[in-house]
């Protein structure tokens, strides 16, 4: 396979079941992100598990004077381009409401960052007139809830961007798929009490590929949460307004 | 480091304990967080007792430190971070021609608790027990990572290997593996009429892995038959395993009660024609049967089990036999009851292994079990044997202490590597393993 694929927030705990996943059908790997020690053992665990290649390269979505570099060196593979985007940050939401200056680092974490660099992106995926772009957003974008409105807000316009660039590249022939998945058993997530159809990082990979590989444009994962969200926006908002799902 | 409350138990979930639990995803969390707050280290807690519990304290869950470090296709060693699970190694590995040299029953296990616990199995007899194949061992303690050998740290080295996880968190691990044809086995299964056919068959056998599965419900000329397993590696194409089923909730208590366990044996047993068969089976399920059915052990409903591992010398063999009339008249066995002929081998101050026979037998928990099982220790101990640690959940200080002779090497490493105590667990505290003789 020469597909090549790289992946924006390559330290999460998911994306490294979906790394693990393409490694083992020998994709060739840009592992991006801002733990270089991480990132470096990520890369030899990818080459170890079947990955035709792996390479770190530093990406902090807070400092866009560095995407043109990653955007040549992702240009100089030949072959079908992939990007994936696992970028995110959830601050407490009473941390926000104590330091609102930390609504601008949770959105760049989670929308403008990622959404610039696929921007500066796009242009090179079109040329080669094919590839998938996978965007994670999450269920909190579907509506603004009082636990996490700020991270919903964030995830919600980078839902919108997504589609906005799935009409665009679509033309072009580059697929460009959102994730939207419910709480998931990650770092971000641990220790935060019980939550609802929890699902894991290994079942969220396999969510994707299936999603990428029958071209669907918007996943959950779990597969419940549609329905779930579908109930959620169906509320009116003088009633939703007074509940705290 | 965020912390969970989490309330977790041992696989029997006879035991339990309420704590918080930190789990690093990277090296440099899991350094920071020793340095703050050190605390041992569980794997999938696929112990049947308390080793992996710290009731009212933490513990560092390293399931997610499980990345392969690096691997030398020449030597065949492999460097890998220990939260890793065996099964998952060989799921990598097999298709390339290796295999980690010794692999449990379970393949959930991970390298972290293979090597705490010196796990052995169905090769045992061959191959020794699993840590005897790793050549380093990373342990992370207050002060930082240090590499450990048996060359550079004999005695620390000893006392880590089936140690417990009484010196340190180990981060990672060096290992060689064993060559394998491919990830396939070819196994032959054959009914055994009684306890010495058996131990006769299990001495002659020369298969690379032996196992034998008993009906411990039979009694009279039949006490102690069952089906011998001998297997090889292999190349060629069976069907993927088929995915795992998962049991949803607890079982009701009839599930595993006498007359449904006696049906359910013979049935296994008759399963096997009489004259034997020669099948082929994907690595995963002749290695790790059980993983297919995923939370198995809620079929023995909310109290949970135990689980009886013994082993005894060979000259023992009478010890054995009054075992299994024990267990049989009490008519208190579950379906998963195991015989195997171990060798010698064994790698630390506290491993389990020694040359004899082991027989592994669970029982539902409830008091005549807890009875039964002090009387087979009994008969364990006046035998020159001794019981498995990682299976153990009732046992007591005083005898654990004189079946394991080289206790005492093993305690004086450990108060060396943690003088604190900060890395005891339940089970070293219950047999009182950390307190001054
Ligand atoms: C179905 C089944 C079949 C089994 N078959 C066999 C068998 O055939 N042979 C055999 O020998 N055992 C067998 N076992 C037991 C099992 O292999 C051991 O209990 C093993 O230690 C479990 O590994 P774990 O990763 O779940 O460790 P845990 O149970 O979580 O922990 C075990 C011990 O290891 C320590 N530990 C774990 N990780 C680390 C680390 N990174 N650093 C330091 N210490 C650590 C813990 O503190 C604890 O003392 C079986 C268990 C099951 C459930
Ligand atoms: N877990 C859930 O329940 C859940 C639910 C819905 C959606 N999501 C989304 O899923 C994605 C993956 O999250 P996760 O659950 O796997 O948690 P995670 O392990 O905490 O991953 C978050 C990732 O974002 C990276 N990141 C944050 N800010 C960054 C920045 N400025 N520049 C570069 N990278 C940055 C982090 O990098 P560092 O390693 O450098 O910190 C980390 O790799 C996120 O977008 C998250 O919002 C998660």
């Amino acid at each position: 396979m020469s597909e090549t694929w790289i992946i924006l927030g390559a330290t999460s705990s998911m994306a490294r079941a979906f790394i693990r996943d393409l490694a083992q059908q020998g994709a060739r790997l840009l592992l991006a992100g801002r733990d270089m020690a991480d990132l470096g053992a990520l890369a030899q665990d990818c080459r170890l598990r079947g990955a035709a290649a792996a390479e770190a390269i530093a990406f902090d979505a807070r400092k866009p004077k560095g995407f043109g570099a990653i955007i040549d060196r992702v240009a100089q593979f030949d072959g079908t381009l992939n990007a994936a985007v696992f970028v995110g940050s959830m601050p407490d939401q009473a941390e926000i409401d104590a330091d609102p200056g930390l609504i601008d680092g949770t959105i760049t974490d989670s929308f403008t960052g990622p959404a610039r660099f696929l921007q500066m992106l796009a242009p090179v995926m079109e040329a080669r007139g094919k590839g998938v772009i996978v965007g994670v957003g999450s269920v909190a974008g579907d509506r603004g809830r009082i636990g996490n409105y700020v991270y919903g807000a964030a995830k919600a316009g980078f839902a919108t961007y997504l589609s906005g660039l799935r009409n665009r590249m679509g033309r072009k022939g580059v697929h460009v798929m959102t994730v939207k998945p419910g709480p998931v058993d990650t770092a971000m997530t641990w220790g935060l009490g019980r939550m609802p159809f929890m699902t894991d990082p290994e079942t969220v990979s396999r969510d994707i590929l299936k999603g990428v590989r029958k071209r669907r444009n918007v996943v959950y994962t779990a597969g419940i949460w549609r329905i779930v969200m579908a109930v959620i926006r169906s509320i009116p908002e003088p009633i939703f307004k007074k509940l705290s799902v | 480091m965020r912390w969970k409350s989490a309330d977790y138990t041992g696989w029997g979930r006879a035991l339990g304990a309420t704590g918080q639990l930190a789990r690093p995803e990277r090296q440099s969390a899991l350094t920071a967080l020793v340095a703050d707050a050190p605390a041992p280290a569980i794997g999938n807690c696929r112990s049947y007792g308390d080793a992996c519990l710290n009731d009212g304290g933490n513990a560092i869950d390293m399931t997610r430190l499980d990345r392969f470090v690096e691997f030398d296709a020449d030597s065949g060693v492999l460097h890998v971070e220990a939260g890793i699970t065996l099964g998952e190694i060989a799921r990598i590995m097999a298709p390339r021609g290796w295999l980690p040299a010794v692999m449990p029953g379970t393949g959930f296990a991970t390298v972290g608790g293979a090597i705490a616990n010196d796990v052995h199995g169905k090769n045992h007899h061959g191959a020794g027990s699993f840590g005897q194949h790793v050549q380093a061992i990373t342990l992370v303690g207050p002060k930082g990572a240090r590499r450990i050998t048996l060359k550079s740290d004999p005695g620390l080295f000893r006392a880590t290997v089936g140690g417990l996880g009484q010196t340190g968190v180990i981060v990672s691990a060096e290992m060689q593996l064993a060559r394998c044809k491919g990830d396939i086995v070819t196994l032959t299964e054959r009914r055994v009429a009684n306890l010495d056919e058996f131990l006769g068959l299990l001495d002659r056998s020369e298969a690379t892995y032996t196992v034998g599965w008993v009906d411990a419900t039979a009694r009279g000329d039949a006490l102690g038959r069952g089906i011998l397993e001998e297997a090889e590696t292999g190349a060629g194409l069976v069907p993927p395993t088929r995915p795992s089923k998962s049991v949803p909730f607890n079982a009701p208590g009839f599930a595993l009660s006498a007359p449904v366990v006696k049906l359910f044996n013979a049935a296994y047993l008759r399963r096997v024609p009489e004259r034997g068969r020669t099948v082929v089976k994907p690595i995963n399920e002749f290695f790790f049967p059980l993983d297919r059915i995923h939370n198995w052990n809620r079929l023995y409903g909310k109290r949970g089990f135990h689980q009886f591992q013994c082993v005894v010398p060979l000259a023992e063999a009478a010890a054995l036999k009054e075992m299994l009339m024990r267990i049989s008249d009490a008519g208190m066995a579950s379906p998963l009851a195991v015989l195997k002929r171990m060798g010698p081998g064994r790698a630390g101050y506290m491993s389990f292994p020694m040359e004899g026979y082991t027989l592994a037998v669970d029982f539902r928990n409830r008091d005549a079990a807890t009875r039964l099982i002090g009387q087979l220790e009994d008969l364990t101990a006046q035998a020159g044997g001794r019981i498995y640690l990682a299976k153990d959940s009732l046992s007591g200080a005083a005898r654990v202490r004189a079946m394991y002779p080289e206790y005492e090497k093993w305690a004086t490493e450990v108060a060396r590597a943690d003088p604190k105590g900060a890395l005891a667990t339940d089970l070293v505290r219950r047999l009182g393993l950390r307190d001054k003789a």
